[in-house]
């Protein structure tokens, strides 16, 4: 017995495998990598441009007065004068920052008017505001899809919506861009393996997301069939209306209108008001059985500081622009399919993107090889628009982090107020460029 | 112990009593009758003997996967609905230090508000996070932000490597490294973005996150996001960290026992739900030792804390060189919105190419940025005035005077002396006691901010104050009298340490006797 005793005991010491002094050893020789690796200085997203005064239709960009083809401000709200009194109206009444979330005192009565505007323009029952773009898509996912569940998405969906994903932790499915066959495939395959475990298929929620307009190529997606896919496979349907919500449909009520869907059928459409409304932030919008969950859980809801007033102000009376003036909308439409027609046929450079799309790429048509040239060469053709007062911008990825990087292109963004003058100056210099530049 | 008293050049106090034994059972007994009574009226609602008031599914997707478990949305239907009239209060007016509240009924037990249209005014507000009072209607900062809205519109509609960086942004990010010592910063829309993507381009898989057992949820989804190994240490606990970073160093990867490429740190300034201060010199120290880096989270601290509002690293004499990545926001103490990472230049040169936000998200607001500009420099003493340090030295006298007196009262007050954000702790009896607080507190015109579970651990509900310079001493002293009066009224003070008052004392009161009960 005592040996026993003795030989446990023994057998205790020799538990730690290395003595204090390697320990100490190892510890001294560990050389961690240096924090951030160096990035060279001509890295193209480093340089960025510097715009001097507000980013209107005119547009001071290194100095240089160009007409602006590059933001995203598809109504022209950005420089409105009753827009801008509004919020200067609400500057005078609260201040600029709210000071809390939403849950302790962060709630003014403009948010809470806004969600209702925003609910009866899109004639849902309820509406929830985010005081961030990105973050509304990010934070609307997870707060209904969690570990376990299972999520199909369009291979072209935007950055956000990925993130969302990611922090999710649910099971993503790709499908290939707006191919509804190879969805249905993978919602076939679905359906064999639920047959097999049917006690796990009644706990799985399924979600379908899709981007009205994608950011990523300026396409539609097929909305109607999607809604087929929904009742046969009992799938939920996400919508992300950022480019769209403002663009299509007969009073800019995005692509439910669009399509004559009726907007129950969607299960939550997510939208940023940093588009069309030209303010900050974005809000999702549907049934009050799911709006309201993400009171309590979409993290950059509960957890973030409410929007400032004068935004959510600004945003107000964009709406009331948009609600008396319908025929916007139209006339945005017209310019879109002008320019998209100009645009065909330019040696070198091909259009991505639906002719009504406010939003276009224009990518190479034949790679030189490798993704850096592609971009240096395309800075060429920008430089030379820039220099002859037409500004426009690349496409900005980052390229480790996305699931499907697109290829570099140029982004060209029409606006209400462009006049027909200079859509078709702007198409007659990217031509110009283009020669010179590619031949 | 001897060596780290040597880092601190001043006393650090900091108190977290324990709850009596009593209360504490008391207290999960509360919580499980009303989880029974939960139980109860589910049954009742199943069989349609008691009205269901939720909002349900649709008729046609009544056949699809149900969208969230039963379990999840007990709490939220039994326990939360009877209670949720503390939270989302709407306010109507600046959230300076008194504010206009909207008043609003329910006449069905919480399930739904309405608005009798009149507003109670003049409520001492002290759940707003406005420390330095910029938080205001008037003045020269409202000034400013006005003439840039004029000129420059309220939105952007680009990102900032695309068309929306403009000339105000470049201010800014230099205007803010002067303000903190740093080389270079970077500022972004939303403080809670500011984490969420950047912690994932600064660490990837393979590297090791070392998080505070109370980080906010912005740096824990960060930090999940990154992809690398979480390990959690106790809350400011130098001894669990260090152990910590001895066995990472040591054994490598869990698996593979490859080295880790880089261990990161992520601490905050003060953290909001217990009002404790970082043990900072400590942590720099360990990191130095162990070659780490140092992850700092100023949300609640910058502005606030330090004899000149530059924050915790101020405060505690140290060098702002040493920490690697200084984030904060500048939604607290500058009355605006959005956060900042600043560091030496080639970290912030890697954050403008590859930080998520910088491709992806829209810029700054243009007014927002001219109220934050104005606001550093108001702090700073560029603009001409002693104003702002005249706040700082407000908000730390107000700190302490409130402190004290609730301590001397009775109450038992989490967190450090200097912290400025104090969780009162209150028992809750029948489970929703700290609730009762609230509201008596809105009878009595004074809002203040509850918590419970599960934001806090079951038996550690709280009250929480957040001060303000804008408070002068005739509303706290109300506050304080109001808060008498209900502690007494709800038999919240537990505390067993009685202090002796002392009388005659200027605000400098870092020592004072304790007598035990």
């Amino acid at each position: 017995i005592i040996r026993l005793l003795f030989s446990k005991t023994y057998k205790l010491q020799e538990r730690s495998d290395l003595t204090l002094k390697e320990k100490e050893e190892l510890i001294e020789e560990w050389q961690p990598e240096p924090l951030v690796p160096p990035v060279p200085k001509d890295h193209p997203a480093l340089n960025y441009n510097i715009v001097s005064g507000p980013p209107t239709h005119i547009i001071t960009v290194n100095g240089k007065e160009c007409i602006n083809f590059a933001s995203f401000n598809f109504l022209g709200l950005l420089n409105n004068e009753k827009v801008k009194s509004a919020a200067q109206a609400s500057l005078k009444k609260y201040g600029v920052g709210t000071c809390g979330p939403r849950g302790f005192y962060g709630t003014f009565d403009v948010h809470l008017e806004l969600e209702e505007r925003l609910a009866k323009f899109m004639r849902t029952e309820e509406a929830i505001i985010y005081s961030y773009g990105f973050a509304t898509i990010a934070s609307a996912i997870p707060a209904y899809s969690k570990r376990g569940d299972i999520v199909f998405v369009d291979e072209a969906a935007c950055f956000a919506i990925q993130k969302g994903l990611q922090a999710s932790r649910s099971n993503i499915k790709l499908f290939k861009h707006n191919d509804m066959a190879d969805l249905e495939r993978l919602l076939k395959e679905q359906e064999t393996e639920d047959q097999k475990n049917p006690r796990k298929a009644r706990v799985t929620r399924r979600f379908i997301v899709v981007e009205g307009l994608y950011m990523n190529t300026g396409d539609i997606c097929p909305l109607p069939e999607l809604i087929k896919l929904k009742y046969k496979y009992k799938v939920r349907i996400f919508l992300e209306e950022s480019l769209s919500f403002g663009v299509l449909g007969e009073h800019g009520r995005g692509i439910t209108e669009h399509f004559g869907i009726n907007i129950d059928d969607i299960d939550l459409i997510s939208a940023n008001m940093e588009n069309s409304l030209a303010s900050i932030g974005g809000f999702c919008c549907g049934r009050s059985f799911i709006i309201d969950h993400q009171r309590l859980s979409g993290q950059g809801y509960c957890f973030s500081a409410s929007l400032p007033p004068l935004l959510a102000a600004a945003a107000i009376e964009a709406l009331n622009i948009m609600e008396d003036n319908p025929d916007i909308f139209q006339t945005l439409r017209a310019k879109c399919e002008r320019i998209h027609k100009a645009l065909q046929g330019i040696s070198g450079l091909k259009v991505v993107g639906e002719s009504f799309s406010p939003a276009l790429h224009l990518q190479l048509e034949e790679s030189c090889g490798s993704r850096e040239n592609d971009v240096k060469l395309l800075k060429r053709v920008v430089d030379y628009c820039m220099n002859s007062g037409i500004a426009l911008t690349q496409a900005r990825y980052l390229e480790k982090e996305e699931k499907s990087l697109p290829p570099p292109s140029i982004r060209v963004v029409i606006t209400v107020e462009q006049t027909e003058q200079e859509l078709d100056k702007a198409a007659s210099l990217l031509k110009e460029a283009a020669q010179s530049v590619l031949n | 112990m001897n060596c780290t008293c040597r880092l601190y050049k001043r006393p650090f106090n900091e108190a977290f009593e324990e709850t009596p034994m009593l209360v504490a059972v008391l207290t999960y007994v509360g919580y499980g009758v009303l989880t029974l009574f939960g139980y109860l009226r589910d049954f009742m609602r199943q069989w349609k003997i008691e009205k269901c008031q939720n909002a349900t599914e649709r008729e046609e997707q009544k056949d699809f996967v149900p969208l969230y478990q039963d379990f999840e949305n007990f709490y939220n239907r039994n326990l939360y609905m009877r209670i949720r009239d503390s939270w989302n209060r709407p306010i109507c007016s600046v959230p300076g230090a008194k504010v206009d509240m909207m008043e609003r009924v329910s006449h069905d037990y919480n399930w739904t508000f309405t608005y009798t249209g009149r507003v109670i005014k003049d409520i001492i507000n002290m759940g707003s996070y406005n420390y330095l009072g910029f938080a205001q209607k008037t003045g020269a900062c409202q000034e400013a932000a006005a003439k840039v809205l004029s000129q420059y519109g309220a939105g952007v509609c680009s990102t900032r490597q695309e068309m929306g960086n403009l000339d105000k942004h470049e201010e800014l990010e230099k205007l803010v490294a002067r303000f903190l010592g740093v080389e270079s910063a970077m500022a972004y829309g939303m403080g809670f973005a500011t984490n969420s993507m950047n912690i994932p381009a600064l660490v990837g898989k393979g590297c090791l996150i070392l998080s505070d057992e109370l980080n906010h949820a912005s740096l824990v989804l960060g930090a999940r996001l990154s992809g690398a190994t979480i390990r959690i240490f106790k809350h400011n606990n130098m001894q669990s960290l260090e152990k910590l970073l001895k066995d990472a160093i040591v054994h490598g990867q869990p698996r593979t026992r490859r080295p880790w490429k880089k261990i990161l740190i992520l601490v905050e300034g003060i953290y909001s739900m217990e009002g404790s201060i970082v043990r900072l010199p400590e942590v720099i120290a360990l990191k130095k030792k162990y070659k780490s880096y140092l992850y700092l989270d100023e949300a609640h601290s910058i502005g606030a804390l330090g004899p000149s509002g530059r924050g915790v690293v101020e405060y505690f004499g140290l060098n702002p060189e040493d920490v690697d990545v200084m984030m904060g926001t500048f939604t607290k103490s500058f009355g605006a919105a959005g956060g900042y990472i600043g560091g030496k230049k080639e970290l912030i040169d890697y954050l403008r190419t590859y930080s998520h936000s910088a491709a992806y998200a829209t810029s700054m607001s243009p007014p927002v940025v001219e109220q934050i500009i104005t606001s550093v420099k108001c702090i700073m003493g560029e603009d001409g005035t002693t104003v702002g340090e005249a706040r700082v030295q407000q908000l730390a006298e107000n700190t302490r005077y409130f402190r004290r007196r609730l301590k001397e009262m009775g109450f038992i007050i989490y967190g450090n002396e200097d912290s400025l954000l104090l969780s009162l702790l209150s028992r809750i009896k029948y489970g929703t006691f700290y609730n009762a607080f609230g509201r008596e507190m809105l009878k009595r015109n004074i809002g203040v901010v509850v918590v419970g579970f599960p934001a806090t651990p079951i038996i550690e509900s709280r009250a929480r104050f957040c001060l303000s310079a804008a408070h002068t001493k005739e509303m706290l002293d109300t506050a304080l009298k109001e808060i008498n009066e209900v502690g007494d009224l709800l038999q919240l003070k537990y505390s067993r340490r009685r202090l002796v008052p002392l009388l005659d004392r200027p605000f400098d009161e870092t020592t004072y006797e304790e007598t035990e009960d």
